[in-house]
């Protein structure tokens, strides 16, 4: 088996001091190969949200290693953090966070203006991101002419213009109904399977949940199962029905 | 880089005009009352300047009477006035002296045309014309004959002309006659005008040569003011002071007695109120500037609160990459931005307040580049220093706490 993309070994995190102390993170080895789908569960307070911040190098683990194609990186400054972000990784969340009164273009071409892209190699980048999620047509609509379906969608394509190596995503279905809610499970199934994107997903829906091909579950700042899923979905029932579940 | 994060910035201004456009309103007022201060300040120091020069450049004019604040003529009770021996006495004794007008002033009603118009009648000789710095625009000065007999022949303002004869400007009133007083004399030239100033209106008055005065309005041989014009480059110091000696011998002042005359030199006046007026002009900009510091600390105000309003945005951008620098310059140019616009529309603001407002004070208006370009300098200026603070906070945020942020 070639080298993991993304190795943990002994990660904590400690937040605040003395009496107040609270150990989110208790210990965690994780290995994450190139071109997984996991999805990582738990109840809140578990961990996992926490995990993920340090997945995403938004946040440092308090003690342990962190290895990013076999680099040191748990002890990066925050520039160089944000570096590694811009190269490597993709973000989804659960509110969406595109920027108000802004075009669905302009918000997908932000990632690429912090790269220092030329205009024209933005715009052609955010084009075919906005295609894939199939919002084709969409460029010029405003976060608040789209339904909550279509701005994750926009939020998708504007994770993966850098064409990163791992899209994190926070919950992305957390705010949206069933049938949206597949859709996006198509959407991320897809981007994983015919680009290889490593895709983390954070969520509390079995159904989203049976997507992946790995189960993480956390339990009190520790990884209590860690499992293979022996039959994902391969294909979004929204196709099939509306509203309808696995 | 750069060029995007500033188109960002503008994007950002033009997003929310209403609230861009309040917070740059402490901006445009400070910036619109610097410069019109200093514009008007400065077009009323011109105002004063050109109407000192246009009394006459080099010029001083002596008075009797006892030393008085702000100099003037008129004479004193018990005091010897001059008489046209004076005049004489000072051109052929004192050298730079270019030229001597002995003058009198009175006021009198004058009468023609069916109209009646109260103004002053000045009797001089053609030396008046020089020390007073006057053009005719029709007709001629005159002769020695009519100098020396008291002709009965005047000169008149052009105010005296539009108010006894109407019409346009220089076109009435020559050759016609003109009752002044108890007598009637032949319109033989009008004054170019000299406009209408803080001095009072110059070209209100009537001329008539000296003996004309004396004989036939005043009834006296005095001469109330001795007005002398200095050669061109002559140094005021010095002929001041031989004209001094010359007025206290003839006049048989002894050695410690006070003047009994005043010596007023117009260049001198204009230095003291050009300064003075510099004064009041900074003065009024630097209160001014106060109101621009007030608009800076609108500008740091709304900043902070737009960085508070845009934490998760501010999160989102630093979540896929921002450098902490670049969000920095993004809110720091965006404060510069708006305190820039604010200073440009300031100034046109001014622009028009300073040409209006000089119109209605009657200055002149010039347009002053290096002030304009220096408040704009400052706006941007004010943006950097009350922006700064700001865009840190933002750059500091922490990703996770920003995105969470609700």
């Amino acid at each position: 088996m070639s080298e993991p993309l993304i190795q943990l070994r002994g990660v904590t995190k400690r937040y605040g001091a003395g009496a107040a102390e609270l150990m989110a993170l208790k210990g965690i080895d994780l290995d994450i190969h190139a071109g997984e789908f996991i999805a990582i569960m738990g109840p809140s307070g578990s961990g996992k949200s926490t995990a993920m911040n340090i997945l995403g190098c938004l946040d440092t683990p308090s003690a342990g290693q962190y290895l990013f194609k076999g680099a040191h990186v748990e002890s990066l400054s925050r520039d160089q953090r944000a570096r590694l972000r811009r190269r490597f990784l993709g973000f989804v969340f659960q509110g969406f966070n595109l920027l108000a009164r802004t075009s669905a273009q302009e918000n997908v071409e932000l990632p690429l203006l912090y790269r220092g892209d030329s205009a024209s190699a933005r715009r052609e980048a955010a084009t075919r991101a906005l295609k894939s999620v199939g919002l084709g047509g969409w460029e010029h609509h405003t976060p608040a002419e789209l339904s909550g379906g279509q701005q994750q969608r926009v939020a998708i394509a504007r994770a993966i213009v850098t064409e990163p190596a791992v899209v994190l995503a926070d919950e992305p279905t957390g705010n949206l109904d069933t049938q949206r809610s597949h859709e996006i499970m198509g959407l991320l199934l897809a981007l994983n399977r015919d680009h290889g994107i490593t895709v983390l997903m954070v969520t509390h829906e079995p159904d989203m949940a049976a997507y992946a091909r790995r189960m993480v579950h956390f339990v009190d700042g520790l990884i209590a199962k860690d499992v293979a899923n022996p039959h994902p979905v391969t294909a979004a029932p929204a196709d099939v029905a509306p509203a309808e579940t696995v | 880089m750069l060029y995007s994060v500033f188109m960002l910035a503008l994007r950002s201004v033009q997003r929310n005009m209403l609230r861009s456009f309040l917070t740059i309103l402490g901006i445009v007022i400070g910036v619109s009352a610097v410069i019109t201060m200093v514009t008007l300040g400065n077009g009323a120091t011109q105002a004063i300047e050109m109407q000192i020069t246009s009394l006459g450049t080099n010029l001083l004019l002596v008075s009797p009477g006892q030393r008085q604040p702000g100099g003037g003529g008129g004479g004193g009770g018990g005091v010897p006035q001059f008489t046209e021996a004076d005049a004489d006495a000072i051109q052929s004794q004192i050298g730079g002296v270019a030229a001597v007008a002995p003058q009198g002033r009175a006021s009198v009603t004058v009468v023609a045309n069916g109209r009646n118009w109260a103004t002053s009648v000045t009797g001089s000789s053609n030396e008046w014309f020089e020390t007073g710095n006057w053009k005719l625009s029709r007709g001629r000065i005159f002769d020695a004959d009519e100098q020396r007999a008291g002709a009965a022949v005047c000169i008149i303002g052009e105010t005296v002309r539009r108010e006894i004869y109407g019409g346009t400007a220089g076109q009435t009133g020559l050759g016609e006659q003109l009752r002044v007083k108890q007598f009637s004399c032949d319109v033989i030239g009008i004054l170019a005008s000299k406009g209408q100033g803080g001095m009072g209106d110059q070209d209100d008055t009537v001329v008539v040569p000296l003996h004309t005065l004396q004989r036939r309005v005043t009834g006296t041989r005095k001469v109330s003011t001795l007005a002398v014009s200095m050669a061109q480059g002559s140094d005021s110091t010095p002929l001041k002071a031989s004209l001094r000696q010359l007025l206290r011998e003839r006049r048989k002042l002894a050695e410690g007695d006070d003047d009994n005359f005043n010596i007023f030199d117009t260049q001198q006046l204009v230095e003291t109120l050009s300064s003075t007026m510099g004064v009041l002009t900074t003065l009024l900009g630097a209160v001014a500037a106060v109101s621009l510091l007030v608009g800076g600390i609108g500008i740091m105000n709304i900043m902070l609160v737009s960085v508070t309003e845009r934490t998760r945005e501010i999160g989102l951008r630093l979540a896929v990459g921002a450098l902490e620098n670049e969000v920095l310059l993004q809110f720091l140019i965006e404060a510069v931005v708006l305190s820039a616009l604010g200073g440009l529309v300031g100034i046109a603001i001014a622009t028009g307040a300073s040409y209006g407002l000089s119109g209605l004070m009657g200055v002149p208006y010039t347009f002053d580049a290096s002030i304009n370009l220096l408040a704009l300098v400052f706006s941007a200026f004010i943006g950097v220093v009350f922006g700064y603070f700001p865009a840190r906070r933002a750059a500091r945020m922490d990703p996770i706490e920003a995105l969470r942020h609700e």
